[in-house]
């Protein structure tokens, strides 16, 4: 029997509400696949499963807020029959009342739409549209319509009376989100022995590069220097593996894959450092691609698990907004960051004499537990090395 | 001009005679009789043996012939007395009429228009009051068409013979002494038409229960409901973009079908407004069908079994409470 806990999806969350369950008992579910979508207090998160199997039991009801490491379902493994192992109830005993309460089987004829025993409201699908685009929970309403059921009206008329409250769970969300990053950046900051360095690079041949990938390319199809950068750092860590890992009981664990969190600001407030997979071996095509993807799900709010929980290193990019050097603070249980500001014209000295030319500084916070300034010096110099290379693969 | 529904399809039949030298009309009785329902009488003497013909009692040989007579170049109306004979020619309307274009791989088309009385209502008992008309609506190459309206009885004929291919025009005798104003719209085989104009539910309906549609939709408006009614009109190919953007706006649908609920049209109805329009509905579409028994010969039991004025106006309320 496995047990299917809930997964802390960063460091700084220590408790999650189920939203829906993509599964049902017998489904059979792989490494990878989607067992349900949970909200963390940063966004809704597709959490996946990392053991393969047969769905036996789902042990929390969709609306439930759980803490971490609770199960939350049960699977079977290969060739076990149900029933096996005795049921772990732990899921439900330790959870919250649910938002939903479980009514009584009624004496009388049941209402039609209801299965019986799932005594969930009524919310007709419209209405359910309806309140998701007012950010309300429909089956916290009274229903006027047929069976009890909520309608548009009921969703429309509660949000009337809740006034501009209706709009409240943006503002909600943005207050969440800021609170795990207090969590997550007080955590760093206390735990972490930040060392900083930094480096100027010159970018004209990463640019013009650029210029002439790009001007072969369809629109759609072209590259950012986020994407080169990208890639220049997932391959300058090959020689680093104590910049490369994390940090978790007072052990340090190099990893094997480059899993950069990239950090996305959103738009309503707030940042998430998602993470993309394997950027070491990934062409320039496919690496644009997954952080164009990245970002457009990061902003519409539908990342995955895995995503908050593999990267190995996070990079940050402040140039869109203008500033030359950023001073990046660790996010935890990574040992690095490495922050670009912006490509800028500024003198420098080439031979004997001054000419302009396209600069970025590149800097790293590591953690001095894990690494040393003469390693961080290292590894810049080699990112440097890198990004005046573009052309090699 | 006011005139009746039997008055309109008359003088749709007429006119068709009338235009073009190769249609003809061929049908048991419909010449010296006049026809069972008295829709072709007076035709006989205008156009002669020729072009009005009666026809043995053999449905399945005079729908054949039909068929022949289009492959040979003529444009042949057919008549079926009612749609419960049809079953006697159903090999050549299926078999034949409908997939020839298709096993001739598009060498042969058949321009054939086959008309048929189709429901109940007028107590003549259970083999003589039956709606088959979503049977046909589930065959490719046929398409099918129920005129509830003066302007369709009056209309359809000419815009099925045009087709070029075979069409099934329902004709609704509880309908026949329906009286209104024959208007100079053209009309298409092609789109549902939305016969009263609504907010907060749309009844869908066909036929001979269009007006008990647009009578219930009365009732409910004096509830402080205002529906909206779509006739259908074609039966098949079925005209959902009419229906969905209906739906769409008034989020509840009753479908109203004469025909027995298991397997029926309205069932095809329903189920593409769920996949279609599912998240725009505020409560599961609800219909109003023939009891699922065979047709009483008593009256009383005959207007219990069908879809009535006061069933529409429950099922529609049931949406809202």
């Amino acid at each position: 029997m496995i047990e299917f806990r809930l997964p802390s999806l960063g460091a700084d969350m220590d408790e999650g509400k189920l939203l829906e369950w993509k599964v049902k008992p017998g489904d059979a579910v792989k490494k990878g696949d989607v067992v349900a979508v949970v909200d963390t207090s940063k966004a809704a998160v597709e959490v996946e499963t990392w053991q393969a199997g047969t769905v036996e039991a789902l042990l929390v009801d969709p609306g439930t807020t759980v803490p971490v490491g609770t199960a939350i379902a049960r699977f079977l493994e290969a060739g076990e029959k149900p029933g096996a192992a005795p049921p772990a109830e732990a899921g439900r005993a330790a959870v919250a009342a649910p938002v939903t309460a479980r009514l009584p089987a009624a004496p009388v004829a049941p209402a039609p739409l209801q299965a019986p025993g799932v005594a969930r409201r009524p919310v007709s699908p419209a209405a359910r549209r309806r309140a998701g685009e007012l950010g309300m929970d429909p089956e916290a309403l009274e229903g006027s319509g047929p069976h009890g059921s909520v309608t548009v009206d009921d969703v429309e008329k509660a949000g009337r009376r809740a006034g501009p409250a209706a709009a409240a769970p943006a503002v909600d969300r943005v207050a969440e989100i800021r609170k795990a990053i207090a969590a997550a950046m007080s955590r760093s900051k206390r735990e972490i022995p930040h060392y900083y360095l930094s480096e100027t690079i010159p970018m004209q041949r990463a640019q013009d590069w650029l210029a002439a990938e790009n001007s072969r390319r369809p629109i759609t199809g072209r590259i950012l220097m986020a994407a080169v950068q990208l890639r220049a750092v997932a391959r300058a860590l090959a020689g680093f593996p104590e910049l490369n890992g994390t940090w978790q009981g007072g052990l340090y664990q190099p990893s094997a894959s480059v899993n950069t969190g990239v950090a996305i600001s959103l738009r309503q407030g707030g940042l998430v450092a998602p993470g993309i997979r394997d950027v070491q071996d990934l062409p320039i095509d496919e690496l644009m691609a997954r952080l164009a993807d990245l970002v457009k799900r990061a902003r519409a709010g539908t990342l995955r698990s895995s995503e908050f929980s593999d990267p190995t290193i996070t990079v940050t990019n402040l140039g869109d907004t203008g500033v030359e050097t950023t001073f990046p603070v660790i996010y935890p249980p990574q040992v690095a960051i490495v922050g670009f500001g912006r490509v800028a014209m500024r003198p420098w000295a080439e031979g004997a004499g001054i000419v302009a030319r396209p600069v970025v500084v590149a800097t790293l916070a590591a953690d001095h537990r894990v690494s040393d300034g003469h390693r961080g010096a290292a590894f810049l110099v080699e990112l440097s090395r890198r990004l005046q290379e573009p052309e090699k693969p | 001009m006011t005139i009746t529904y039997r008055e309109a399809l008359r003088m749709g039949l007429r006119e068709a005679l009338a235009r073009d030298p190769r249609v003809l009309l061929v049908g048991e009785d419909v010449g010296r009789y006049g026809g069972t329902y008295a829709v072709s009488k007076g035709l006989l003497e205008e156009f002669g043996p020729d072009r009005v013909r009666d026809a043995p009692l053999s449905e399945l040989a005079f729908v054949g012939a039909g068929i022949g007579a289009a492959l040979g170049g003529l444009k042949p109306i057919v008549e079926v007395m009612t749609v419960n004979f049809s079953l006697l020619p159903l090999d050549q309307i299926v078999n034949t009429a409908a997939l020839l274009r298709h096993m001739s791989g598009g060498q042969f088309a058949v321009p054939l228009v086959i008309r048929m009385s189709t429901g109940a209502g007028r107590q003549l008992a259970a083999q003589h009051s039956q709606s088959f008309e979503g049977w046909y609506a589930h065959v490719p190459g046929l398409k099918i068409v129920a005129p509830a309206t003066i302007d369709d009885a009056h209309g359809m004929l000419g815009a099925a013979l045009a087709d070029g291919n075979p069409v099934l025009v329902f004709e609704y005798p509880a309908l026949f002494e329906m009286a209104g104003d024959l208007s100079t719209a053209a009309i298409d085989l092609a789109r549902a038409a939305v016969r009263r104009q609504g907010t907060r539910l749309t009844i869908i309906a066909y036929g001979g229960c269009v007006p008990k549609a647009l009578a219930a939709a009365e009732k409910l408006a004096g509830e402080g409901i205002n529906a909206e009614v779509v006739d259908l009109r074609v039966l098949r190919p079925l005209d959902m973009d009419t229906v969905l953007a209906s739906v769409r706006k008034t989020r509840r649908a009753v479908v109203v079908d004469e025909g027995w609920r298991s397997g029926s049209l309205s069932a095809e109805v329903m189920a593409r407004i769920m996949e279609q329009a599912f998240y725009d509905l505020d409560a599961p579409v609800a219909r109003v069908c023939r009891e699922e028994v065979p047709i009483p010969y008593a009256k009383h039991l005959e207007e219990a079994a069908l879809p009535q004025v006061d069933k529409i106006v429950a099922a529609a309320k049931g949406l809202f409470q």
